[in-house]
């Protein structure tokens, strides 16, 4: 039987009840929240369950709401389950103040490099992360960057002195 | 103890092995990303890779630009094969704002795709033999190489940051030069690639070099979000073209080649494998673009003017080009809200977009799955225990581009 976002969405319910919830369809795509104290549980339940198998992480990045109190980053995960052909999308929501989220890397050992990238650009805390640093920002940086308060740089500006670029 | 000790100051522990730096700028490391390597002798004990050395920012940028700017910006991830990220963008964004593409325009669209891939895999194959020691084949593809540039400039007038297309369809139309180009490389190009593969198919010393160089398992691989050519050489037949198929691949006949090591050999196989694929494709879809008759010959793109930019000479005569011409470029469309992924198969993997509007006029978070991001962290399992010089070929071998590693 073909694996359908209804069979995918019951499961999750049988398994996490009401913990499991905003359950919706954007251009097809399964997509549901968790607490972010369950986001382990519910890899895991995708990961191991036959007829689920969601074995591929395809993506993990972060999401800045800046008006959300209390839930102002999202961490989403983009699963696939290869055999049955259906992805899904899991996020998860954190307040800024303590972005402790817990690491998947155990799981799936591409999430290493897509988590420090995550923290590097929005400063998730990946809990049990085996390296958690900077990847593509220099490590001295005491922000992130990605972050919504964080303007582009002006392009008018005169007040820097660059004597390479000539500005 | 040997009569050649080197006398160490009093004090200082004896270190047993020697640290690399293999890169940032090393001729052998092909893009700017360094390796720190551990060798004990020859032999790799590990391997830690520094990245970013190009990190340009490209998510933030594009959430202060509207959609088509955002095109010039997908060019300079796998700068390789740019038409492919173009495209990728193109059908993201047509996606989220609910283009419905014409049949003429699809097929057109896989023709440039398909282009692009033939040359993406012709650099890293002929790379591979470069960093086995066999330079030939390497200058004597690249004249072929010349000729997809060359179709490529017909079409948009640029060559490696092609900016190819639009949302909606393509700038203009192929001019007929362009499918003469294209007959010509169709004509040519089997006769090289079958060469090529002499070279290096059934070579003594690039097989000696690639078998069992740098395998990884078909588990190991799927862990670590292999997704391409990387994934296929491992046993795994996942392809985004027949999976999730985007701009009506699902009408072409094609194989996927799989390999079963993982090693640089297969990865070198299923990439030439590919190729004729690619030719097969292509073949298949001029053949398709040649039925349409009359009116229909002429569509290069879908009728919407909200989001398509207009033709030149159209802002200049018409009045309602003019109108639209000016609002798309100073970025005045809104987009509907929601969230799109789609994810197309770029010459090394999965390049997925993630979009995310909130209604307004640039996306509220962009982010690009750059698949040799996701397997660039392999490398250090990879390439443990190997000798270094076989390091260098994996390095090749997986493809990997600095400029869509970094974003």
């Amino acid at each position: 039987m073909a694996l359908t976002n209804d069979t995918i969405k019951q499961r999750l319910t049988e398994k996490f009840g009401e913990q499991v919830q905003q359950f919706q369809e954007p251009y097809g795509m399964l997509t549901f929240e968790a607490p972010k104290e369950l986001n382990l549980k519910v890899l895991q339940f995708l990961f191991d369950e036959d007829d689920l198998a969601f074995r591929f992480m395809t993506d993990l990045q972060a999401v800045h709401y800046p008006d959300n109190k209390g839930r102002e980053l999202a961490v989403v995960y983009h699963l696939h389950s290869l055999t049955a052909n259906v992805r899904i999308r899991f996020k998860v929501f954190t307040d800024i103040q303590t972005p402790d989220v817990f690491s998947a890397t155990a799981l799936f050992s591409a999430a290493n490099w897509m988590e420090r990238e995550t923290y590097d650009f929005y400063g998730i805390n990946f809990i049990g992360h085996p390296n958690l640093k900077r990847i593509l920002n220099v490590d001295e940086m005491d922000y992130f960057p990605m972050r919504k308060e964080y303007p582009l740089e002006e392009q008018t500006r005169v007040d820097k002195d660059d004597e390479m670029f000539g500005r | 103890m040997s009569d050649h000790h080197i006398k160490l100051p009093e004090g200082s522990i004896e270190k047993q092995t020697t640290t690399l730096n293999l890169g940032p700028t090393h001729p052998a490391t092909h893009g700017v990303f360094q390796n720190i390597l551990e060798l004990d002798g020859e032999r790799i004990i590990s391997a830690e890779q520094t990245i970013g050395y190009i990190h340009r920012a490209f998510e933030k940028i594009a959430e202060h630009r509207p959609l088509y700017q955002i095109t010039p910006l997908t060019d300079r991830l796998n700068y390789c094969s740019a038409p492919i990220n173009n495209m990728g963008w193109h059908i993201t964004c047509e996606k989220l704002l609910g283009v419905k593409i014409p049949k003429r325009v699809d097929y057109l669209r896989v023709i440039v795709m398909e282009l692009a891939r033939i040359a993406d895999h012709l650099i890293c194959n002929s790379i591979v033999g470069v960093d086995t020691g066999a330079f030939t084949g390497f200058l004597y593809v690249m004249q072929y190489r010349e000729l997809i540039y060359e179709i490529y400039e017909e079409i948009c007038g640029s060559r490696l940051t092609t900016n190819i297309g639009r949302i909606g369809g393509f700038e203009r139309n192929f001019t007929p030069v362009a499918f003469e180009k294209l007959d010509k490389f169709l004509r040519e190009y089997p006769k090289v690639l079958k060469e090529f593969e002499n070279l290096f198919t059934r070579n003594r010393i690039f097989m000696e070099r690639t078998i069992g160089c740098g395998p990884i398992s078909a588990e190991r691989a799927l862990n670590y979000g292999f997704t391409g050519p990387n994934l296929r050489a491992a046993g795994v037949d996942y392809d985004v073209r027949v999976h999730t198929p985007y701009s009506s691949y699902e009408e072409f006949d094609f194989e996927i080649p799989v390999g079963s090591t993982g090693d640089c050999y297969d990865r070198y196989l299923v990439r030439n494998q590919e190729m004729w694929q690619s030719l097969r494709i292509i073949e298949q879809a001029l053949r398709k673009v040649r039925e349409f008759k009359g009116k229909e010959a002429e569509i290069f793109h879908a009728d919407v003017p909200e989001y398509y930019l207009p033709e030149k000479k159209d802002v200049y005569t018409k009045m309602e080009a003019l109108i639209w011409h000016f609002k798309i470029i100073m970025g005045e469309i809104d987009m509907p809200a929601g969230e799109v992924y789609q994810s197309v198969e770029g010459a090394n993997g999965e390049l997925g977009f993630y979009l995310i509007s909130d209604g307004g006029r640039t996306p509220y978070r962009l982010h690009f799955r750059r698949p040799c991001f996701v397997y660039y962290q392999a490398y250090e399992e990879i390439s443990k225990g190997a000798m270094l010089s076989d390091a260098i070929i994996t390095l090749s071998s997986l493809n990997l581009i600095a400029g869509e590693m970094d974003a």
